[in-house]
């Protein structure tokens, strides 16, 4: 969308809210509703990936040193990555602490 | 040249020479002679048409959304638990604003289960968003299907329309009428060519969901559209008269020019209505019919200009309005009276539940004053009346 959701009129929109542009989903964020994020403690981490390989919403990216984050923008807070994890590097951390 | 057949077998007709390219359809009394004979007509190469079977009218009404996403003049047709079965698509239809067209044969809902007509079904699914016409007899139904081709796929509306005719007292009767020729149709139905499709070359995205940020907005432009569509119906309507040489209007009379006393109905009850109105006549009393032709968009200005002046309404219908004051038409038109701050004597009956006979003797009966004396059990904090009922 041309510009936030917010702006929007209501005969701006498109019959159907038919959407055009490929790919704007990635302009909103949507992690906002999250209640807890994920942790990573890089001392216990092995970089096997698992926690990229499970993010249902591919939120997970590798850094430079090959260590692990999730893009906060858009994580939901869902768990799995930390429930995932083998050498327990992740923790769940309430949001706002 | 008019031709005795059967009116469910002339709507599929009317399907067919409306050139549908998709239809999706599941078997429900007494709907099931419309797409049955569509079947025939597709197996037979009459018409070049895609033709799925379907496990449920939830899943017929799912496959006409994607058919019409794609492009395709969809058509599909049903009854009573399948309408109701149809349900959250039916929105879902019209917030997409897919021109899909569906001939709902009205019919009973159970329990107790009935397959003969009345219009439980299509008052349950009245604020779905779909445009709704009502047939009266064999010709409209014909008339009305590619009437309501044209005005759903007007870039201007885009909705899909509901064509209604009774269950059985309409759907099961042979009638002579009168099947325009593909020529004309041809000529008065341009072919389908959407907004947007769903394209590999085009990719775009349909049915997204909205966020409170966007929501009102979306409903409201949805409302909009239907609220406009009546313009262009009544323009569609002009044109087929032009056409055709039989000229509909959004809101019928008879007789109301000089009657201070008049019913409001919908549907096929109209031709009983108007046998009593015409025996009044005989003994010199004046009773006027007002009937809908289209029930959504709610034709209140139309409605307000032929009802403003009268004495006495009384509006029938063939629901009954489980723990509601009144029936749902005769809300809508206490509403519209309401807004234009108009207080009149309105009488609200209900009638012809689950098929039974409605004669034109108790119109009379209601016009005198008498039917509630005769055959009315009074029910408490009810404002309307049941006629025929046993007590």
């Amino acid at each position: 969308m041309a510009k936030p959701m917010e702006e929007y009129k209501w005969h701006e929109l498109n019959v159907g809210c038919v959407i055009e542009e490929v790919g704007n989903a990635r302009e909103y964020k949507t992690g906002d509703w999250r209640s807890f994020k994920p942790v990573w403690n890089n001392e216990k981490c092995i970089k096997c990936g698992l926690c990229w390989l499970y993010c249902p919403d591919a939120t997970v990216f590798k850094t430079n040193e090959g260590f692990y984050l999730s893009n906060l923008d858009y994580c939901k807070g869902c768990g799995i990555c930390a429930k995932e994890c083998k050498p327990g590097a992740i923790k769940m951390v309430e949001e706002g602490r | 040249m008019k031709k005795g057949i059967e009116v469910s077998i002339a709507a599929s007709i009317a399907a067919k020479l409306a050139r549908v390219e998709a239809i999706a359809a599941y078997p429900i009394t007494p709907q099931t002679h419309i797409v049955e004979h569509l079947a025939e007509i597709v197996a037979n190469g009459e018409l070049d048409a895609v033709y799925i079977n379907v496990e449920s009218e939830h899943s017929a009404m799912s496959a006409c959304c994607g058919s019409s996403a794609t492009g395709a003049r969809t058509f599909t047709s049903t009854s009573a638990q399948g309408l109701e079965l149809m349900h959250e698509i039916l929105f879902i239809a019209s917030g997409m604003r897919f021109p899909i067209v569906m001939a709902t044969v009205n019919r009973a809902l159970s329990s107790p289960l009935s397959i003969w007509g009345d219009h439980s079904d299509v008052m349950a699914a009245r604020d779905t968003g779909w445009i709704m016409l009502f047939c009266e007899n064999g010709q409209e139904v014909v008339d009305m299907i590619i009437m309501a081709f044209r005005i759903a796929e007007d870039r201007g509306v885009l909705l899909p329309v509901m064509v209604n005719l009774d269950g059985f007292s309409l759907s099961h009767v042979i009638e002579p009428i009168e099947l325009p020729s593909q020529m004309m149709v041809d000529k008065f139905l341009p072919p389908y060519s959407p907004l947007y499709t769903l394209h590999p070359n085009k990719p775009v995205t349909m049915g997204a969901y909205a966020m409170p940020e966007l929501y009102t907005e979306a409903k409201y432009a949805q409302e909009m559209a239907i609220i406009n569509s009546k313009e262009i119906i009544k323009n569609v309507m002009d044109e087929f008269g032009k056409q055709f040489g039989r000229q509909y209007k959004p809101v019928e009379t008879y007789n109301t020019e000089n009657a201070d006393f008049v019913f409001v109905a919908l549907g096929s009850i109209g031709e009983n209505i108007k046998t009593a109105i015409d025996e009044l006549k005989g003994e010199g009393k004046n009773a006027g019919l007002v009937q809908l032709r289209l029930f959504r968009p709610f034709p209140s200005e139309e409605l307000f200009s032929v009802l403003k002046d009268k004495k006495r309404v009384a509006v029938i219908e063939r629901v009954m309005p489980a723990g509601a004051p009144n029936g749902p038409l005769f809300q809508e038109i206490s509403s519209v009276m309401c807004t234009n701050s108009l207080l009149m004597h309105m009488e609200n009956y209900i009638v012809g539940l689950g098929g039974r006979d409605v004669l034109p003797e108790s119109f009379i009966d209601i016009f005198n004053g008498t039917a509630c004396e005769k055959s009315t059990v009074p029910i408490r904090d009810k404002n309307f009346k049941v006629i025929g009922v046993r007590g």
